[in-house]
């Protein structure tokens, strides 16, 4: 009897270890051409700081009034705090002493040389579809930098996050190294799309939904971005940000000059289109934008019709747009495109959780400057005018006029999301 | 007798006129103005406020920045970017904008006539008032304090191209600004010049200052000096 029982358990037990090791990530190795790949010659360098445009690198990797590519942004997940590390190629404290492979496994395999596993705050997860060339592309031009010495912060990670025992389970549940593929069924152009979207764009990091353990499936569900406290809607349910009913002219200019007729970039998408997109060529825009619009529209799952306002509120909040909002954004809600979006139709404006909106209000905001709108129009900051129930009633009118048919905002809900989140 | 036959014409004819402007006003929205003042709105919000007759109002915080010097006021907006100076709904308004249109900003608010308020009544002892008007004039040798006016200006109204004023400004503005500087969260291109000086005073220096300057009137003209005499008493990165 009991040696059933042992035979059952070790066998139980062989099958799981063999289960783990089959399901383990392998380290994908993809050999460069050759050194001319990631020497740093002009071509070399200028593919890779496009590149390093197009995955918004200087975004993690530069702290605020720093040395660009220096490290030092703190980024704050509900796991504690990273720092960006130094990318120059300074030997002691940057990527100096790496080899091209290095950085590769690095990207692909979210691997550091010293054999230490990468924490996906630094989004290997997309990062690793990048083509080898791409990533020789990018060593190269982050070794044409200036070396800078600057060390490292250590990150702030809590107790049992900071376990590489854990962060190694957390790869056999959610990461494989895997390559781009193009599809042969679609367009140059939509391949193009696909692979700036789900690689270097990584665009899931903020627009996917991601679970308890900070993991998303790759795909633009949408969700709140964890600490900033900005919602990123979904790119694919038509409800949200859903791309399918915009005009690919619309979703180009927006991503490319932070304004459109739809809409504006605010909030993190602000910079992401100042740092990032606005350096993009009009042809890889309209990729990504194609790749976009062509994703399956996520069913829209119907919602209970929102509880209606009281009437006092509703008064209350037709009041105060026609005294603060109507003179840019319009009796008609429509506004004065491209200087005031519209706020009739405008999904940014009726979404739930009704953040954004909170923000701009309280906030205001400038688009970011760009080539194409170098000298936004701002929206006032109303957070010293109006009191959390002012705010939550006038938000409540405009998500209920003109055929939006957005949920009333609270004032607890505006209290607090009054603050501005820096890092 | 003649004149009264056109009467209705006319009458029919302007008000044929008035209709079709009214038509069009509304049937058209005004484009948005292409001007600074339009484009900025959200600066004037805080930074020129007025009450609902259009007066303007003195806030318990935000300082008055028209007329202020342009390379002063860019600095400031660089410093908000950058981090080295911290109040988060400023950074995250100008984080985003580029260089060349907060040059522009700057240049905007500089060339506005300064703002004239009305004096805040004193609200110091008068040994605390004349320490302050000591500190302002005089400065403190002994302690290695130079006088305000020695970079401010002999009225205080600043000096081009960015050294600003310091009347007409909130007094707890004043008081926080010190604050910051004493604890590192206000900072200027190095030698930061204020920072030195903040560390060397005391808190009732400080509200000895600010509360002498903030119940000072403005002079009737209340612009930046063209020049002050150099070198100044302390090397200053940002007024080089």
């Amino acid at each position: 009897m009991m040696k059933t029982v042992r035979i059952v358990v070790l066998a139980v037990g062989s099958l799981v270890i063999l289960a783990i090791a089959l399901a383990w990530p392998r380290a994908g190795f993809v050999p460069a051409s050759s050194p001319d790949a990631w020497a740093t010659t002009p071509a070399n360098i200028a593919r890779g700081a496009y590149l390093a445009r197009a995955g918004d690198c200087i975004a993690c990797h530069t702290a605020r009034g720093g040395v660009a590519y220096a490290g030092g942004r703190a980024l704050d997940t509900p796991f504690g705090r990273f720092y960006g590390p130094n990318l120059t190629p300074d030997r002691t404290t940057g990527i100096g002493a790496w080899s091209a492979d290095d950085f590769w496994h690095a990207l692909h395999n979210g691997i550091a040389p010293s054999g230490r596993l990468l924490y996906p705050a630094f989004p290997y997860t997309n990062y690793t579809k990048v083509t080898r060339p791409d990533a020789d592309a990018l060593f190269a031009y982050f070794r044409s930098l200036p070396p800078q010495r600057q060390a490292n912060r250590p990150h702030e990670i809590r107790f049992p996050y900071n376990q590489q025992a854990l962060l190694a389970g957390w790869r056999l549940l959610y990461f494989r190294p895997a390559e781009f593929k193009a599809q042969s069924a679609r367009s140059a152009s939509w391949n193009r799309g696909a692979y700036l979207v789900e690689g270097l764009g990584h665009c899931s990091a903020c627009h996917g939904a991601r679970n308890s353990l900070g993991a998303t499936d790759g795909a633009l569900a949408g969700g709140m971005i964890p600490s900033l406290g900005w919602y990123a809607p979904s790119l694919t349910a038509n409800a949200e940000a859903g791309l399918g009913d915009w005009s690919e002219a619309h979703i180009v200019a927006l991503l490319g000059t932070g304004i459109s007729p739809r809409g504006s970039a605010t909030g993190p998408m602000a910079e992401v289109v100042a740092r990032s997109l606005q350096h993009l060529s009009p042809s890889d825009l309209s990729a990504m934008a194609g790749y976009l619009t062509s994703l399956a529209a996520t069913p829209s799952v119907p919602q209970p019709a929102p509880a209606p306002a009281g009437e006092q509120v509703l008064a209350e909040g037709g009041r105060i747009y026609a005294a603060q909002c109507a003179a840019c954004h319009g009796d008609d809600g429509k506004g004065r495109s491209p200087a005031y979006p519209p706020l009739a139709g405008n999904r940014a404006v009726t979404i739930t959780p009704a953040v954004n909106a909170i923000r701009m209000t309280v906030n205001g905001g400038f688009p970011p400057g760009t080539r194409g709108n170098p000298r936004p129009y701002g929206m006032p900051p109303f957070g010293h005018e109006l009191n959390d129930a002012q705010v939550a009633a006038v938000l409540t009118w405009v998500r209920a006029s003109w055929g939006n048919a957005g949920a009333p905002v609270t004032a607890p809900e505006v209290n607090r999301y009054r603050g501005v989140a820096l890092d | 007798m003649r004149s009264r036959r056109f009467r209705w014409p006319a009458a029919a004819l302007l008000c044929a006129l008035f209709s079709s402007l009214w038509f069009v006003a509304h049937a058209a929205p005004q484009p948005v103005p292409d001007t600074l003042t339009q484009r900025l709105l959200a600066c004037a919000t805080c930074h020129a406020r007025v009450d609902a007759r259009g007066n303007p109002v003195n806030d318990s915080f935000y300082p008055r920045i028209g007329g202020k010097p342009a390379g002063y006021l860019y600095h400031q907006l660089r410093n908000f970017q950058d981090g080295r100076r911290h109040y988060p709904v400023m950074t995250y308004l100008v984080e985003h904008l580029p260089d060349a249109y907060l040059r522009e900003i700057a240049d905007h608010f500089a060339a506005q006539a300064p703002t004239v308020l009305p004096p805040s009544a004193s609200v110091l002892s008068p040994a605390l008032r004349e320490r302050g008007r000591q500190l302002v004039h005089d400065g403190d040798k002994v302690r290695g304090i130079p006088a305000c006016i020695a970079c401010h200006g002999a009225r205080l109204t600043g000096v081009q191209p960015a050294i600003p004023g310091l009347l007409g400004l909130p007094r707890d503005y004043v008081n926080a600004q010190f604050g910051a500087w004493r604890n590192g969260v206000r900072r200027a291109h190095a030698p930061d010049c204020m920072g030195h000086i903040a560390a060397r005073l005391s808190p009732d220096d400080v509200a000895a200052i600010s509360g002498w300057l903030a119940a000072q009137p403005l002079p009737p003209d209340a612009r930046p000096a063209d020049s002050i005499a150099r070198p100044l008493p302390l090397l200053c990165g940002s007024a080089p």
